[in-house]
């Protein structure tokens, strides 16, 4: 069983069955739903984990990139007749992160943070106030995807698409992170001086990474208003980029398994805790502040030091 | 000329406000090395108290006062209770902790009070005051004046009392203060209390110019960490003159471009500070060892 954990695509494989086989247990179309809100927030938390869990870089602004993606969803078809701009909204979102990722991210720590916020706070002021463009805060309503005349709605049908991207895109982090470029962010992680003395062009990595996990959350932003139909100024707001940035550190920063597991409690808790409604924004708040307190290293790093802890303990 | 007077006029009171958010930064960050993102929810606390206490019939300074001491307690408790036990955490984790303490505190605050704006009556009534073509509100006056005094009390304490030097030496070098007999715990337990005091006051005297509601704190506290960041963040004088620049900006800004985009100056000159001179106008330039 070690043996076959310790290859590299297994984690994948465990997911793409967990995808699979979840459906079995869903007794109505509700809970489809969930399931789909799981792992488009699943797949912008990957993007955002590969950011701040293996390059150690922190992004407070990621909501900024996923409101980009949502946002163009329903721009390119009403305003410029484009049918379903899917990754129009992943280009100009990288652009972006292209753009301004290279100042931004010779910051640290406090700094970078605060930076990141507000290049976030200044996507989701322009989404509320261009009002021609975007419905202002009312938000707008988004088109339906139609690909090659098969117009996909439903939430049984948006399951499977969800789930294959998710795969997809965990499938994409596991290999990135297996790669040379992988290792350069591990070592900057670790020390960027380090980095940059074993020849590592340091500052050209971090922006890789960053334009990468922009383009995450912009892909998840488009699904996501693609799949609700209508989207808001809020999509890009401080609190959706503090839920992402909760969903991973809930997780495990840099378990790309903890990114879903991440998700899952924040997406599945609030649905759960419907009737305690005026609580959620409480509940939220309380809950990030106990997990960064006392289970620093998420869920899923937590639970595999104990396992290691028990099936290990002399000598490996 | 008097939408130039205007404009500085509400711009300075806006500013004042700003100016005690990032004082509050200001302090903690000396003592502690934590960006606290829930000093924003000091000054909510602040007006929201006060509004709710003296709705229960209980007269308006002594409802402010209940809110300050209320507010201050709150300060104490997050350091306590929230700092205090992820001691040795990294900056990302610590700012973490102070953003789920704020989205906690503006959670329970909507539930506690309500989700509608209220106001206060200003403390001379609310009639402006010519000044040559432009009108200024007497409370404007109030905010202004208040503000000075709470620097240059923070100053004289920080200054000439030897608790003050405690706080200094605490800034300075943690380690080497603990060495000299500071109780660096209860300095910053101190910083915390201190912080929230200056933010409930913050808010209680903004209260009747600008609403308050439980979700103002946010933007409060992004404007105010804005404002310490321009002046150089550690530095009590830079946030002073951090804030009141933000205020001015942003009364211009919504002046002569765009009110829609007032909020945005902030962020943007957290942008171009950051890139262009990231220690700010008064800030000591950091010598980084490897």
């Amino acid at each position: 069983m070690r043996a076959l954990l310790e290859t590299r695509l297994m984690p994948a494989i465990v997911v793409a069955v967990i995808v699979i086989i979840l459906p079995l247990l869903f007794p109505s179309a509700y809970y489809y739903r969930i399931g789909v809100l799981v792992f488009i927030f699943a797949l912008a938390v990957v993007g955002l984990n590969l950011l701040m869990g293996f390059a150690g870089q922190v992004s407070l602004g990621h909501a900024g990139f996923l409101g980009i993606g949502a946002y163009s969803v329903a721009i390119g078809p009403i305003h410029f007749g484009a049918p379903s701009c899917l990754f129009a909204g992943a280009i100009l979102s990288g652009a972006l992160a292209f753009l301004v990722g290279r100042p931004i991210l010779r910051l640290k720590g406090h700094y970078l943070a605060v930076a990141t916020l507000g290049l976030g706070l200044l996507v989701a002021i322009v989404l509320t106030n261009e009002a021609g463009w975007t419905g202002g805060p009312d938000g707008m309503s988004v088109p339906g995807l139609v690909l090659f005349d098969w117009s996909v709605r439903g939430a049984y049908t948006w399951y499977w698409i969800a789930g294959t991207t998710f795969v997809g895109g965990f499938v994409l982090a596991l290999n990135l992170m297996g790669s040379p470029t992988g290792r350069a962010l591990q070592a900057i992680h670790d020390s960027e001086i380090g980095a940059l003395v074993l020849g590592i062009d340091v500052a050209r990595k971090k922006l890789t990474i960053f334009i990468i996990s922009a383009m995450y959350a912009s892909v998840a932003g488009s699904y996501l208003a693609l799949f609700n139909g209508y989207i808001t100024p809020d999509a890009a707001g401080f609190l959706r980029s503090i839920e992402l940035v909760a969903m991973v550190v809930l997780g495990g920063m840099g378990s790309i398994v903890g990114s879903l597991v991440g998700a899952a409690v924040l997406v599945v808790l609030p649905q759960a805790l419907t009737i305690f409604h005026e609580y959620e924004q409480a509940l939220l708040g309380l809950i990030v502040m106990v997990f960064m307190i006392f289970l620093r290293q998420g869920i899923v790093p937590s639970i595999v030091a104990v396992l290691d802890g028990e099936n290990d303990d002399p000598g490996d | 000329m008097a939408e130039l007077l205007q404009f500085i006029s509400s711009g300075l009171t806006v500013g004042a406000i700003y100016a005690l958010v990032a004082l509050g930064f200001t302090l903690i960050y000396k003592a502690s090395d934590i960006i606290n993102f829930a000093q924003g929810e000091f000054v909510m606390l602040g007006g929201m108290t006060t509004v709710f206490v003296a709705l229960a019939g209980v007269p308006l300074p002594f409802a402010a006062l209940i809110a300050i001491i209320v507010t201050t307690a709150i300060g104490l408790a997050l350091h306590r209770f929230a700092i205090e036990p992820a001691r040795g955490a990294g900056p990302v984790a610590l700012i973490m902790i102070t953003i789920g303490a704020s989205i906690f505190l503006r959670g329970v605050a909507q539930i506690v009070f309500d989700r509608r704006f209220h106001s206060l009556p200003p403390l001379f009534g609310a009639d402006p005051i010519q000044f040559g073509s432009a009108a200024i509100l007497p409370q404007s006056l109030v905010v202004l004046a208040s503000a000075t005094a709470i620097v240059t009390l923070l100053w004289l304490f920080i200054d000439r009392t030897l608790l003050g030097k405690a706080v200094l030496a605490t800034a300075a070098n943690r380690l080497a203060a603990r060495l000299i007999g500071v109780d660096t715990r209860r300095i910053v337990d101190f910083s915390f209390a201190v912080s929230a005091a200056i933010g409930a006051i913050a808010g209680i005297l903004i209260t009747p110019i600008a609403l308050t509601s439980y979700d103002v704190g946010t933007l409060l506290a992004l404007k105010g960490f804005a404002a310490a960041m321009l002046g150089g963040i550690g530095s009590a004088l830079g946030a002073v003159v951090g804030g009141l620049l933000i205020g001015m900006i942003e009364a211009f800004a919504a002046g002569y471009f765009s009110s829609n985009y007032k909020d945005a100056v902030a962020f943007l000159i957290i942008l171009v500070v950051l890139v262009s001179i990231p220690r700010g106008l008064f800030g000591r330039a950091k010598v980084e060892r490897v």
